[in-house]
This record gives C-alpha cells, structure tokens and sequence, in this order.
C-alpha cells in the first residue's frame, strides 16, 4: 500500500495536470483567469510559475474562440486542456464540441483525433442563479465521439483526469464548485484511472441510489439518515457517465430490486433517463418497482435561498423517495 | 490600429513589391501552365459531379466550386506542402488545389469507401491529412477559430507551418469569424484569413448583409494587416497570398484578405440563382480567369498542342476517377464505430 495523503478535489485536479503536463510535453492548458489571476477557482494556482505563459495561456472571453483552437491544436497531435469558468459558458461553444471535436473523426474517416479536455465546475453552486447553475452533462453526454467523466472524490479527480488527458478522443470532466474544497485520501502513486468503471461506495440491500459527481455525496448522506431507520441501500458512484457501466449497475439492482437515480439538473431525457431505460431492459425480471429519478425540480434555478435549495435534490428529498419506493405496498 | 502595409488597401491596390513578384512569375510560363491545368481539372471535376447528382450517384448537399477556381489554386500556390488548409463546405476545388487525388475525391462523393473520408464525409467534408488538407466545414464560420488553432499548434511546436483558412463573406457576420480574428491578432498566429467573396451569402447580396463594402476592414479592430485583390488573375492571386504567408511564416503575424470572385452556379445544386440577372453572369463568364490564364498562355507562346495535351491529359484524369467511383465499394457498418472513437466505442 502506498503511502495516503489528504487532499482536497481542487488539489487532486491541479496534481493531475502538472503530473500530466511533466510527463508530456503537448499538453497546455487555456482558458479564462487561469494563469496570473490563478484559476477563478484556485484550482490552477500556482501553475503558470511552474509552467510559463507558453503552457498556461489566459484566454480572453471567447468560449467559442479557445474552445475551437484547442480543438484544432488536437487535431494537430497537441493534447490542450480547456477551462471553462463554469459549464454554463460552455453553452456558446456548443457548436465548437458538437460539430467540430465530436464528429471530426468520422468526418474524416478516422485521418484526424481530437484528443482534448473540457474542464470546469457545473450544476448549482450556491445562489448563482439561473444561467450559472445549469447541468450540462445531460447534453454532453448524448453525443456519440464524446466520453463524460464526473467524479465525486478526490482520489477519482486525479485518477480519472490523468486519463482524460491521455484519452485519444475529446472528454468532457465535469466539476463541481462545491466540491473543489472536498477532501479525501489520494494513494501518493494514483495513476490514471480507466473510464466505465463505477465504484459502489457503500454497500446495502434495499435500493440502489445511482449517482455521479456532488450528488454522489448527497445520495452518501441520504443513505445514513436512512440507515438510522433501519433501511439499507447501496450507493453506486458512476464516475464516469460515457462510457456508462451498466454491468455495475444492474448487478446492484439484481441485489436490492429497486432503484432510484439522484443526479442534478433536469430529468427531461437526461442520464437519469438513459440509466431508466438500460435497467429496465437489462434488469426488467429482477425489478420489484417502478425505477425513480430524483432531480433537479423541472424549472429554471431561483436565486431565493430556500427555493434553491428545494429545486435540487436533497438528502431529505432522497430518503423519502427511498421510503416511497421501499415502503410502496406497505 | 490597422498596419502601415495594409491601409491602403483597394481592391486594386498593388504595392511595388507585388507587381514584382506578379512580373517575375507571369514569366514562368510553365508554372502558369502547371496553374492552369489545375484551375481545368477543378473545372471538370464540378462538371462531373454535377452530372453525378443529377443522376443520383451523389446525394445530400453538392456547392460547386465553378468561377472561383483561381483563388484555392492561385492561393494554395503560394504555400509549401506542409502548409495546411482548412476551408468551409465548398471545398473541393481548394482539396484538389492542395493535392488530393481526383479519384479520392470523386469516390467521397460517390459516398465509396475508397473516398478521401470513406466515404463517411461527403461533398461538404472532403479531408486529406497525407496533404494537409485539414477538411471541408458545414457550419459557417465554424471553422475559423479551428483554422486558429491549427496555426497554433505550428507555434506551439516552433514549426514555420502556415494555415490558410478560407471562407466566404457569409461568414464575417457569424461570432467565430470576430473570435477566430481577435485570437489570431492577439497570440500572433501564422495564419492567413481569405474571404472568397463571390458577392451572395447563398442568395443575399452583400448589401444587405453588410454594412460596410469593403470586408477586409474587419480586420482594422484586430490590429490586423489586410489586402484586398478582384480575381482576374491567377498569378495575381498568388503573389497577393505568398505575401501575407511569408508575414506569417517569418514574423508570426495573421493577415485578412478579401479576394473578388464569382461563383458560377448557385449556391448549391438546388439552387437556380433567380436572384441575379443573366447579364451579370455573362459579365462574369466573360472575365473567367480560367480562361484568361488559357489565353495569357498562348500569348506567350505556349503551345496549343501542348495546352491540349494537358487539357487532355486533366480529362483523362476525371475519367479514370469517374470509373475509380463507380467500381469503388460502399463502406460497411463495421467502419462506424473505430472512426467515432480512437480505442474501445463509449457507449
């Protein structure tokens, strides 16, 4: 066993990539405030002193812009890691990620890769309103020629984004602002991490709560308040949403017969959907109920505090819908 | 702050540096030929697909590249091999320009898994990385700041490879056009911008896209050197393009160009081109410098048989890529998901 050491998620983030960017000159990273100002969310300081302006390049703000030049330096064999401020400004560089990094493979008949990263923190953070707290994995995750990575610890952080940057095909990692403060054992030699693998990180018999990212977490606190009432669920942690580890997943529902999908944003043909679909197909004789989805409430975020917090899903929220389900004859 | 070099800057504005350049090549009469034979086999090669898409070989969209031969030949001319090229949807003539094959070409079209992109790309996606013809784009403007980051990379990796991005004046309206220009100016990026302006965003006219006439202003608010030339000629072309790709390959430094040109046919195949007069094409057909090149070389007493012979010799080429198509084999399924993902598919 290696030697552990706490660390918080933005730290594993940080490791990861100068790790990354010491064993391998091609990768750079470019995006807003990342170098003087040392990353909106601190998760990049101190690496323009170790790296130069040359690998860390602050970026105006054109998303589309930088989005669609990293694209194009991976096309040319470059490996670019692309911060963008929040998820949410992904949005006017869609175009850029659907139809240049996604589909120039096939385009081209397999002649040119696009082995990129897309980074940032997604979701809710707290009181940021409605255009900074949407999900946008759920769009990402939809399009064939992308992989979707969300992790909830910092030990998957670093192992995972060490393989994002070595992935040949461009990867979405999605964050979390409440999460970069996170802390948790990092195995001092954590090498990458291979994609589709999800972790079930506590075990139980009554219901399975499939998560991914911070809600991982909440499903995690769900599951001790529900423990005080004697009921036992299994929580699995996705890690990363394409590929998705169905097999993990139907093998935990064959055990407890039921589950439920806790993710953010919204539930309209979102993961939650997909992983619907696959369980009921792959696990449809070993179901005893209706699969649920506990999501973000079907409306824009609000600023009020309080609405805020009951438009995402909650531990409270959780458990009763655990309840519901397990209780549903009784 | 525009440049010095650049600021007066007139669709006939000729420094004494380019008339140079122009002289000194309308001497070489066999490059001019070399050129020439080129401009021809884009010609024939948008005849046969034409002919193709009438009877049904080749599908979806087809936007002819008829008219405007001059700029990706004249253009592409200016560069070394290991330039690249990166272009929008009308890309057929500037991948022939850069090198690739008729026969892979035509079989793209014909959808064959012989094509440039097996036959999984299409008319609008015509890619050849053995050339450096880094694709053809189907959204406008989309393309520009990809075309930025190719140039990018180049620099990044202290290589003196320039990349040409065309597009037409469609797309100086469209946010990856300003956000291309403005990346490009600030990180000084080995890149030279060509608008191909063949006067309709599909059948708008200028006038009513723009509010000003001359496109290569845009590049005043980037602090951008600039030029502006009407397509008449080849060699002229050339010598405007290698200007602003020397000032890319050795001072790092991005130049906007406006050429003046015109596209024959419509838009696309669907496309009748009701929105301009009979009297305006003819005008234009009647300045083709397709056909001026022809007639420059026999005034400089190239040969007419050996004009024919390479006139000849481009129709033979069509016509073995014509049957290379038609025999080609389709692609089948098993191609679809290794060119969707580089290792094991992520579903």
């Amino acid at each position: 066993m290696s030697n552990m050491r706490q660390m918080r998620f933005r730290e594993a983030l940080r490791e990861a990539m100068s790790e990354e960017m010491d064993r391998d000159e091609r990768v750079f990273l470019m995006g807003e405030e990342v170098g003087h100002y040392q990353g909106a969310y601190k998760v990049t300081e101190g690496m323009l002193d170790r790296f130069g302006a040359r690998r860390i390049i602050d970026t105006p703000i054109a998303e589309s812009g930088f989005a669609g030049i990293g694209i194009g330096a991976a096309m040319m064999g470059l490996r670019p890691i692309v911060e963008f401020m929040t998820w949410n400004f992904s949005a006017v560089a869609f175009d850029q990620i659907l139809n240049n990094a996604s589909k120039v493979r096939q385009m081209s008949g397999g002649q040119f890769s696009c082995p990129i990263v897309f980074r940032g923190p997604n979701g809710s953070a707290k009181q940021v309103g409605s255009q900074h707290s949407t999900s946008m994995e759920h769009f990402y995750a939809t399009i064939p020629g992308l992989k979707v990575v969300a992790p909830a610890f910092p030990a998957d952080a670093k192992g995972l984004m060490k393989q994002a940057i070595r992935d040949d095909n461009p990867v979405v990692f999605i964050e979390s602002e409440t999460l970069y403060s996170v802390k948790g054992d990092v195995a001092e030699d954590q090498d990458a991490i291979e994609f589709g693998h999800a972790k079930i990180v506590r075990t139980g018999s009554a219901v399975t709560l499939v998560a991914y990212s911070r809600m991982t977490h909440v499903a995690l606190d769900a599951a001790s308040l529900l423990a005080k009432e004697g009921i036992d669920v299994e929580v699995v942690d996705l890690r990363t949403l394409r590929p998705l580890d169905e097999e993990t997943i139907v093998r935990s529902v064959q055990k407890t017969h039921r589950c439920i999908v806790v993710h953010e944003g919204w539930s309209y043909g979102g993961v939650g959907a997909e992983i619907a679909d696959r369980v009921q197909r792959l696990a449809f004789d070993w179901l005893e109920a209706p699969i649920l989805r506990v999501a973000q409430l079907d409306v824009g975020m609000p600023y009020n505090a309080r609405l805020e917090q009951a438009c995402i899903p909650q531990p409270e929220r959780v458990r009763d819908t655990v309840k519901r389900l397990v209780f549903r004859d009784g | 702050m525009a440049k010095e070099s650049s600021t007066k800057a007139s669709p006939h504005a000729h420094s004494d540096r380019f008339i140079e350049a122009a002289t000194e090549r309308a001497l070489d009469v066999d490059h001019l030929a070399h050129l020439y034979r080129q401009m021809f086999l884009i010609r024939r090669v948008e005849e046969e697909s034409a002919r193709a898409y009438a009877t049904g070989k080749v599908g979806g969209f087809l936007h002819l590249y008829i008219g405007q031969e001059a700029v990706g030949v004249g253009a592409i001319a200016a560069l070394r091999p290991d330039d690249n090229v990166v272009t929008t949807y009308r890309d057929h003539g500037i991948a022939l320009a850069k090198g690739m094959p008729a026969k892979a070409l035509l079989a793209e079209l014909w959808g064959k898994k012989t094509g440039c992109s097996q036959g999984l790309g299409g008319s609008m996606h015509l890619f050849d990385k053995a050339h450096n013809m880094l694709g053809g784009y189907g959204i406008v403007g989309g393309h520009i700041p990809l075309a930025c980051g190719v140039a990018f990379a180049a620099k990044y990796q202290q290589q003196d490879r320039v990349t040409l991005c065309f597009f037409g004046e469609g797309a100086v309206s469209i946010g990856g056009f300003h956000e291309g220009l403005s990346l490009a100016a600030l990180w000084k990026l080995p890149i030279v911008f060509i608008c191909e302006n063949n006067e309709y965003a599909m059948g708008t006219p200028l006038s009513r896209t723009l509010s000003i006439e001359d496109v290569s202003q845009k590049a005043e608010a980037y602090g951008m050197h600039r030029d502006r030339l009407i397509v008449d000629d080849v060699l002229d072309v050339e010598a405007h393009v290698a200007v602003a790709v020397e000032r890319a390959r050795k001072e790092q430094l991005p130049t906007l160009m406006e050429l003046r040109t015109y596209r024959f046919r419509g838009h696309s195949m669907s496309d009748p081109a009701k929105y301009r007069t009979q009297l305006e094409l003819d005008d234009h057909k009647q300045r083709d410098p397709m056909t001026r090149a022809r007639a420059q070389l026999l005034a400089a007493g190239y040969a007419e048989d050996r004009l024919l012979d390479l006139e000849r010799s481009a129709e033979e080429e069509v016509a073995a890529a014509v049957a290379f198509a038609d025999d080609s084999p389709e692609p089948d399924l098993s191609l679809l998901a290794p060119t969707t993902y580089a290792g094991p598919f992520a579903y």
